[in-house]
């Protein structure tokens, strides 16, 4: 079988009452890298944290379908279960519990009783995956993001993705806050996943990202929409030109979800 | 308002009791003594929490022996989930009922003076070492009618002593196994630790008399001399049963430290006081402790350490985790008394809510008696938080799961100063017992 099908359809959002997404569309298939870009405030985060189920977040209209399954009928964990992944932005501070394990816990969530990942199996693969994102042993012990810095942070968020081998991964704004080293080593991490069983929907301001990690597509996102739709050369204009040219093709004052609010 | 003691204890019954046990006879002038003084003394008052109408007067006293065992295999297993069978305490006691079933002590360590046995053994055999600290500094037996009470029934406990500069690596370990659910279990656990001596020490308390009534009335005192360390763990885990009055306190010298782990996982009605006295100078103490309240259960839990050397440092940790319709009231009171100068206290108090019923109140106190002190507290009550939730579901853990891993983490810093691995994870599933 080769990868899942993430199917987002006229994606209406509201968040405390306050319509953010205005009819998102969008399908991210395995294999393929998305990337959405766009300034602040258009919606971006908020369509990664619709489509893993933030509580915050209600959706009004629309449909996300994985695989041909309602994902907006399943619970936050049904949803990471089916295959869904989001490293997030703003990861939460977990005291007292270890980010080993956490990370066993994880991926024991994925498997039957009776059938957990051996202890010595998974430290043999945590081992592998500490010394690609090139992150120092003793992460594994420390509390879960507990005084982690902003990139032990963002560090942290790939580390669990290669651990838990979803289908379809989004990525917030995995790249801010990383100087170039550490974005270097974060993109090796993502790229590691790349193959017919992964897709990955990655969320940024910057072009810079998609130096490491090259987008099969690019989308723009404005007033809680995708406005426009490309490749990669797409992005290399957007660095090169800004978005002042799509708000003009596309009549846009005020890209933000707030203008007709 | 005060509650009439209608206790069939007189003076006849203590002396045979006493007698029974071959007692010197300061032990039964005592016993009696504080019989005397019991109808005359107000019950204990802990803040916030109405006693008044829990069981104190309910349960059998009498001596009660407990079967004794050659090798600890021989007992059930709920009793050996509490030792590493492959790996277990070599200085280890159980007390089943009143009597012991077990007990160990290295012998490089009875060479070295080291004394730990019970505490009928203790008053046969080491009596005026005994009497030079029981129920005096400590814990008085007219603080209260209950201290009295258990003064005038003392009925089971150890004494440990360590002598000079005898440094203890391995941990001492007792089980005070209440097998008959009927019986009272009023112990005593003294030790005393000699100038720059150190030892750990971890207890547990069992029983499983759910339906029937009875009491826990325990008094631990432990004295540092100068220099020495006490690191004192407890798991307590009487069941719903059982009234639990327990006074812990501790008196630390020049230079000595008091660490208490305290795991208070009883299901029945609890009054718990935890009370360091830093006496010498450079004297520390930590006071942790964590519970898990559950059911109908009301408790009350006080930790506080007094200050009275200059330079000293308290840290006082509280963690609880209530559900059910329990209620729990913390108190933390670090006091630094006149002329502790350049002193430390600090506290931190936090109670997570489970259900909607459950109550929890956290009471950070601070007393200040000198000026040239520093001090802090920390206190919340709150209830698990969603986006932490989210944060663990996101990543496939269901609810259930999630909820189970912040309780832990929630309770970590004190479980995790537990010292021994068995009792630790045995820790652990009484508390994964407790909240699910």
């Amino acid at each position: 079988m080769s990868g899942s099908v993430l199917e987002i359809k006229n994606l209406h959002v509201s968040i405390e009452d306050k319509e953010i997404l205005k009819g998102v569309n969008l399908t991210i298939k395995g294999g393929e890298f998305h990337a959405i870009m766009g300034p602040n405030g258009t919606g971006k985060s908020t369509l990664a944290s619709a489509i893993m189920g933030h509580p915050k977040y209600e959706v009004t209209e629309g449909s996300i379908i994985l695989d041909g399954e309602d994902v907006l009928e399943m619970e936050v964990d049904e949803r990471a279960r089916a295959g869904l992944f989001l490293a997030m932005q703003y990861p939460s501070e977990i005291s007292g519990v270890t980010t080993s394990d956490f990370l066993r816990s994880a991926i024991n969530a994925r498997r039957e009783e009776g059938d957990e990942v051996s202890l010595m199996k998974f430290i043999k693969q945590l081992d592998k995956d500490l010394d690609l994102l090139e992150i120092d042993q003793n992460m594994a012990t420390r509390y879960l993001n507990e005084g982690f810095s902003g990139g032990e942070k963002k560090r942290n968020e790939i580390l669990q993705l290669l651990q838990i081998n979803p289908a379809i991964a989004i990525l917030d704004e995995i790249d801010s806050g990383l100087d170039i080293d550490a974005l270097k080593i974060v993109s090796k991490g993502i790229n590691k996943m790349r193959g017919e069983d992964f897709g990955c929907l990655m969320i940024t301001h910057y072009q810079r990202l998609l130096n490491y990690i090259t987008p099969d597509f690019v989308h723009v996102m404005m007033q809680g929409r995708v406005v426009k739709s490309g490749g990669p050369e797409l992005a290399k204009r957007l660095e090169e030109e800004g978005y002042e040219w799509i708000k003009e093709e596309l009549g846009i004052t005020d890209e933000t979800v707030e203008q007709n609010a | 308002m005060t509650v009439e003691t209608k206790l069939p204890f007189d003076k006849d019954y203590l002396e045979q009791f006493s007698k029974e046990r071959n007692e010197p006879a300061w032990m039964s002038e005592l016993r009696v003594s504080a019989l005397s003084q019991v109808n005359t003394l107000e019950m204990p008052k802990p803040d916030k929490t109405n006693i008044r109408n829990w069981n104190f007067n309910t349960f059998k006293h009498e001596f009660t022996s407990g079967q004794a065992v050659t090798t600890t295999t021989e007992l059930p297993e709920e009793i050996q989930a509490y030792f590493d069978e492959e790996n277990k305490a070599e200085n280890l006691l159980i007390q089943r009922n009143h009597s012991v079933a077990f007990s160990t002590l290295n012998e490089d360590l009875k060479d070295k003076g080291v004394i730990f046995t019970d505490i009928f053994t203790a008053l046969n055999e080491h009596s005026d070492l005994v009497e030079k600290y029981y129920m005096k500094e400590a814990v008085s037996v007219d603080q209260d009618r209950l201290t009295a009470l258990h003064a005038a029934l003392m009925n089971g406990g150890i004494f440990i002593y360590v002598p000079k500069n005898v440094q203890i690596e391995a941990p001492i370990q007792a089980i005070f196994w209440q097998e008959d659910p009927e019986t009272a279990l009023f112990n005593h656990v003294l030790i005393v630790a000699e100038e720059g001596s150190s030892l750990t020490y971890l207890e547990n308390y069992v029983s499983h008399n759910e339906e029937q009534k009875t009491v826990a009335n325990i008094v631990t005192e432990v004295f540092a001399h100068d220099n020495a360390q006490v690191a004192y763990g407890a798991v307590d885990h009487f069941a719903a049963g059982t009234t639990t009055y327990v006074n812990r306190r501790g008196v630390a010298q020049r230079d000595a430290k008091i660490n208490w782990a305290l795991g208070q996982m009883n299901d029945g009605n609890t009054v718990s006081e935890n009370i360091t006295y830093l006496l010498g100078d450079n004297a520390t103490s930590e006071a942790k402790a964590v519970t898990v309240g559950r059911g109908k259960q009301t408790q009350n839990f006080t930790s506080s350490i007094r200050q009275f050397g200059k330079q000293t440092d308290a840290f006082i940790l509280q963690r609880g985790v209530m559900k059910g319709s329990a209620t729990t009231i913390f108190n933390a009171i670090g006091k630094i008394e006149h002329g502790g100068s350049k002193s430390n206290s600090e506290q931190e108090s936090r109670v997570l809510m489970l259900s909607e019923k459950a109550r929890g109140d956290a009471n950070p106190i601070l007393l200040i008696d000198e000026d040239d002190v520093t001090a802090g507290h920390a206190a919340s009550v709150g209830r698990v938080d969603p986006l932490q939730m989210y944060y663990l579901m996101s990543r496939g853990l269901t609810k259930e799961e999630a909820e189970r891993l912040v309780i832990h983490g929630f309770l970590e810093p004190v479980v995790s100063q537990i010292p021994i691995e068995s009792v630790r994870k045995q820790l652990t599933q009484v508390i994964e017992r407790k909240v699910n």
